[in-house]
């Protein structure tokens, strides 16, 4: 009765060979075609790099009137740009200015590449079915498998560094938006649509007039969720050597430094709540037009 | 006057079946042996839409196309531009057949030969009233400058001056549908399409609307196909009005034809409710000749509903009227006994 009491699994020699064969063959691939892989992420690492430069180069007063503004144009509420301008003070004052620019600087390009690859990758799903029976299960394992796990593959190709960071943060991240995207376009009225058609609308005249448009407001709420998971993925990231407030907080689990790690742990929720209440109140405004007014 | 560039383009529509199903094909030859539609849901769980659907709308006139919901009146309008394609039959527009067009090809015959009105509007929520009503010509590529004088053009044509800059949300219904009025007037083509276009407005806003297309008839002269469960409306917009139910015509005809002379019960249940003073005309129910009181008796023109004439004599104090044609010749007399039968609703069946 062996068999009810220990579950009968294959046996340990062949699955040693089995993992041990899918190891060697990643590790061939990898010394081929590392090199060439590096190289087709070099763009992103220059991407990365500038960005960087610019906001930790720039003097601090300019940075923060420019967030200031942003904040003004996307919300027009003189509370969120009090409040943007008031927590980024505090950061700076706290001795944290530097590291949460590289931080800032890393979600931007992490949002930028998730809305140029994930739009479009929304957009095909909600015209296909097939497309999205297909992609729906590839964006459930990204979410849900263990950020850990795509580490590894990702370290052996492309080293330690920012772009290793970026690649981990971006397939954490990037779930949202498509799944947004699709059904913000799934969800049109139909009417409309209909309507677009029938005054002779091409297709690409409807995704631009109608489709696009009537979306946006559950496409920002994606880009918001987006924001929100690439700045969960901070502290990992770290791991693989991506510089600003998550490098702290490592140091500070691995040397029991409560203050150091609450500080930045604080830095972090602080940036966090400012992306969101922007991006949501550019949401908002968006939708301004279906405010009924008539009485 | 513009009738001649305008009125050339009439609708005819041969043959036109629809089945609904995953495979239509394989059902029309029974239905064309006369399989119902009743049967034909039973036994191979397919919807029979529209049946041999036969009907010329002539250039530049009101076709109202009348039924009840389920009828299939909805699913019609839609072959006319082919937001459905049918499953056989031929619909005939300036010599080319809509149902064979390919994708450019319909496109085109859409922007151009075509514009559409919706029973809930079908506005851009996220455009002004100047912005969803360019909509057409932006589809087309108009120079923008044309595009925005139409626009304003039409905007004024149809009463809404001053909301060019609202959204649809702020407006009332009846405006709504202004807008898309002016949306599809605003493309100029020659064929206006208007499913049930009134029917979501209140009764007092939808005779509002009724009058000012009636109003725009007279100067667009645009083969105009309209849609309605309504009989008063059918009767008061329509030049020619086909019956349908079941996704079969039952009747083709005038208003007159179809009140004076229901084709089976079921339509005359229908008329059994219109005031039929306001729709009888007095040609209709005249005899001919003169009456015995001689060339004393005031004339009306042909096309005088019954309920005028009726007033013209309680209030001259008289019982019979002459008629008289276009050319004032006159074409014989009604008195007020023939009009009295005629307004009386007939014994129903």
């Amino acid at each position: 009765m062996d068999w009810l009491t220990r579950f009968p699994h294959m046996d340990d020699t062949t699955l040693t060979a089995l993992k041990k064969s899918i190891d060697e063959g990643f590790r061939a691939f990898t010394r081929a075609y590392g090199d060439r892989i590096e190289t087709f992420f070099d763009p992103l690492q220059y991407f990365l790099i500038q960005s960087e430069r610019f906001m930790t180069g720039t003097p601090w007063p300019i940075i923060l009137a420019l967030i200031a503004g942003i904040a003004w144009f996307a919300s027009r509420s003189w509370k969120i740009v009090a409040g943007t301008v008031i927590t980024l003070l505090l950061i700076g004052f706290f001795g944290m200015w530097t590291d949460t620019m590289k931080t800032v600087s890393m979600i931007f390009v992490c949002t930028v590449l998730s809305i140029a690859i994930g739009i479009p990758i929304g957009i095909l799903m909600s015209r296909s079915d097939r497309f999205q029976g297909i992609i729906n299960p590839v964006l459930d394992v990204m979410q849900t498998m263990p950020s850990f796990v795509y580490l590894i593959p990702v370290v052996m190709l492309l080293g330690i560094g920012r772009v290793p960071g970026l690649i981990a943060v971006v397939i954490y991240a990037i779930p949202p938006i498509i799944r947004l995207t699709n059904l913000g376009i799934r969800l049109v009225d139909k009417d409309v649509l209909e309507a677009a058609d029938a005054f002779g609308s091409s297709s690409w005249q409807r995704l631009k007039n109608v489709q696009m448009p009537l979306a946006l407001p559950t496409i920002m709420a994606g880009i918001n969720q987006t924001i929100m998971m690439a700045l969960a993925m901070v502290v990992i990231a770290s791991m693989i050597g991506v510089q600003g407030l998550g490098q702290p907080v490592l140091k500070a689990i691995a040397n029991q430094y409560f203050t150091l790690g609450l500080f930045n742990g604080l830095a972090i929720v602080g940036i966090a709540i400012i992306f969101d209440r922007i991006s949501q109140a550019y949401g908002k405004r968006l939708q301004k037009h279906l405010e009924t007014v008539h009485a | 006057m513009l009738e001649e560039d305008k009125g050339t383009t009439g609708i005819t529509i041969r043959n036109l079946y629809k089945i609904f199903g995953a495979n239509p094909k394989a059902h029309i030859d029974a239905v064309r042996n006369g399989m119902t539609k009743a049967e034909l849901n039973a036994r191979h769980g397919h919807v029979l839409g529209l049946r041999d659907i036969n009907i010329d709308m002539p250039a530049g006139h009101i076709q109202v196309v009348m039924g009840l919901s389920g009828s299939g009146k909805s699913t019609l309008i839609r072959h006319i531009n082919r937001l459905i394609d049918p499953t056989a039959g031929e619909v005939l527009i300036d010599g080319a057949d809509v149902v064979k067009m390919n994708a450019a090809e319909l496109r085109a015959f859409r922007r151009h030969k075509t514009a559409m009105v919706f029973q809930k509007f079908a506005l851009l929520p996220h455009r002004t009233v100047l912005e969803n009503v360019v909509y057409g010509l932006e589809i087309q590529g108009v120079a923008r400058a044309k595009q925005l004088e139409a626009a304003r053009r039409w905007i004024a044509r149809v009463g809404l001056e001053g909301f060019e800059d609202n959204y649809p949300n702020q407006l009332s219904g009846g405006m709504q549908q202004r807008v898309g009025l002016a949306r599809a007037l605003a493309n100029d083509a020659p064929i206006l399409l208007m499913d049930e276009a009134f029917s979501a407005l209140d009764p007092l806003i939808r005779m509002d609307m009724q009058s000012v297309l009636l109003d725009l008839q007279k100067e667009i002269r645009k083969t105009v196909v309209f849609i309605t469960h309504d009989l008063d409306e059918a009767l008061r917009l329509g030049d020619r009005i086909a019956i349908l139910r079941n996704g079969q015509i039952v009747q083709q005809g005038t208003g007159q034809d179809i009140v004076m002379k229901p084709a089976d019960d079921y339509i005359a249940s229908f008329v059994q409710h219109v005031n039929r003073g306001r729709v009888i005309v007095v040609e209709a129910i005249m005899k001919p000749g003169m009456h015995d009181k001689g060339a004393g008796l005031p004339l009306v023109p042909q096309g005088t509903i019954l309920e005028h004439a009726a007033r013209i004599m309680t209030e001259r104090r008289i019982g019979a009227l002459h008629v008289q044609d276009a050319d004032g010749k006159p074409m014989g007399y009604v008195d007020m006994q023939s009009i009295i039968a005629a307004m009386v609703t007939p014994a129903g069946p």
